[in-house]
C-alpha cells in the first residue's frame, strides 16, 4: 500500500501538465524529451500538437525552425514514440497548425489574444516560443492561469 | 570469450579516458596533427561566420556565465569547465553539439583543429 501511494506521488510530481491544462499528458514526461528536447525550449507538453506535426518536426530535425537540431536515430525514435502516445487528439486540435507551430494553432491565438502587443516585444519575452517569459512553471510542463506573471521589461 | 572481456574493457576505458575536457582536447590535437591555438578559438567563437549567429550569439561573448538561446530565449549554462564542470565531460555529447552548432555558425562541420582551439580557449577562463 505504502509503495503504491508513493507510485503515486512520483507519478503526480513528474506528470506533464495538471488537470485542465492544455496538452495534459495520460502519463509521466519521457526523460528522454527532457533532455534533448528541454536543452532549447521549454518541453512543450506533447497533447499541444497532433501526431501528424510531431512527425513531421521529428522527421527533420536537422532543419527545426532554423537551426540544427539533428539526433541520434535511437533518440529519435524512442521521443517520436513517446510524442505519437501523447499527441493531441483530433477533437482537441483537428488539423495541424500552420508549420507545425504551437503559436500558430488557433486554440493558441485565442488564449493569448488579451496578451499586448508590446508585451510580445519584450527583452524577456521576444518570442511566443518563449513560454516560461509569462508562466513561470512551464517548465515543469505547468500552464495553469494561476502561474501567470507577466513581466514588466 | 577472451575477445568478449577485451571488447567490454575497452569500452568500459573509453569513457574515463574521454571524460575530461583536457582528454577531449587531446583526442581533437591530435586529430588535427597540430597544437591548439586558444586565441584563434576565441576568435571563432566571438565571430560572425558570414550568417546570422555567432556562438557567443547564444553563450556570451566571455562564457563563464549564463547563456541564452538566441530565439526561445532558454538559459544555456557556463560553457568554460572551470565554471560548469559538466562542460566536456561525455564526447558524445560534445560532437552532438559541435555538429549542430558550427552547422548553424558557420555552415558546415568544425574541423577539429577548430574543435581543439575552442575547447583551448574556453578552458584558459578562469
Amino acid at each position: 500500500m505504502k509503495i503504491l501511494i508513493l507510485t503515486a506521488l512520483l507519478l503526480g510530481a513528474t506528470s506533464q501538465a495538471q488537470a485542465g491544462d492544455h496538452g495534459a499528458s495520460r502519463g509521466p514526461i519521457l526523460p528522454k524529451y527532457v533532455q534533448e528536447c528541454a536543452a532549447c525550449h521549454v518541453p512543450y507538453p506533447a497533447g499541444l500538437l497532433p501526431a501528424a506535426s510531431w512527425n513531421r518536426l521529428m522527421n527533420n530535425l536537422p532543419q527545426h525552425f532554423g537551426t540544427d537540431a539533428s539526433l541520434d536515430p535511437d533518440s529519435v525514435r524512442q521521443i517520436s514514440t513517446w510524442l505519437n502516445a501523447n499527441a493531441a487528439t483530433t477533437r482537441r486540435v483537428p488539423a495541424p497548425p500552420p508549420e507545425d507551430r504551437i503559436t500558430k494553432s488557433a486554440w493558441f491565438v485565442r488564449e493569448h489574444d488579451e496578451v499586448p502587443a508590446h508585451v510580445w516585444k519584450l527583452p524577456s519575452v521576444r518570442s511566443a516560443s518563449n513560454c516560461a517569459a509569462c508562466h513561470t512553471t512551464a517548465n515543469q510542463g505547468v500552464f495553469n492561469e494561476h502561474a501567470i506573471r507577466i513581466p514588466r521589461q | 570469450m577472451k575477445h568478449t572481456l577485451l571488447a567490454a574493457l575497452v569500452f568500459c576505458a573509453l569513457p574515463v579516458l574521454a571524460g575530461t575536457p583536457q582528454e577531449q582536447l587531446n583526442t581533437f590535437s591530435a586529430q588535427a596533427g597540430a597544437k591548439p591555438d586558444p586565441a584563434r578559438g576565441q576568435r571563432l567563437f566571438t565571430s560572425n561566420h558570414g550568417r546570422e549567429w555567432s556562438c557567443a550569439s547564444c553563450h556570451g561573448a566571455t562564457p563563464t556565465g549564463a547563456g541564452k538561446h538566441a530565439v526561445t530565449g532558454r538559459s544555456i549554462g557556463p560553457m568554460a569547465p572551470a565554471f560548469n564542470p559538466e562542460r566536456f565531460t561525455d564526447p558524445a555529447k560534445s560532437e552532438k553539439w559541435f555538429r549542430r552548432n558550427c552547422n548553424d555558425v558557420l555552415g558546415r562541420a568544425c574541423t577539429s583543429g577548430e574543435k581543439a582551439d575552442v575547447i583551448a580557449w574556453l578552458m584558459t577562463l578562469k
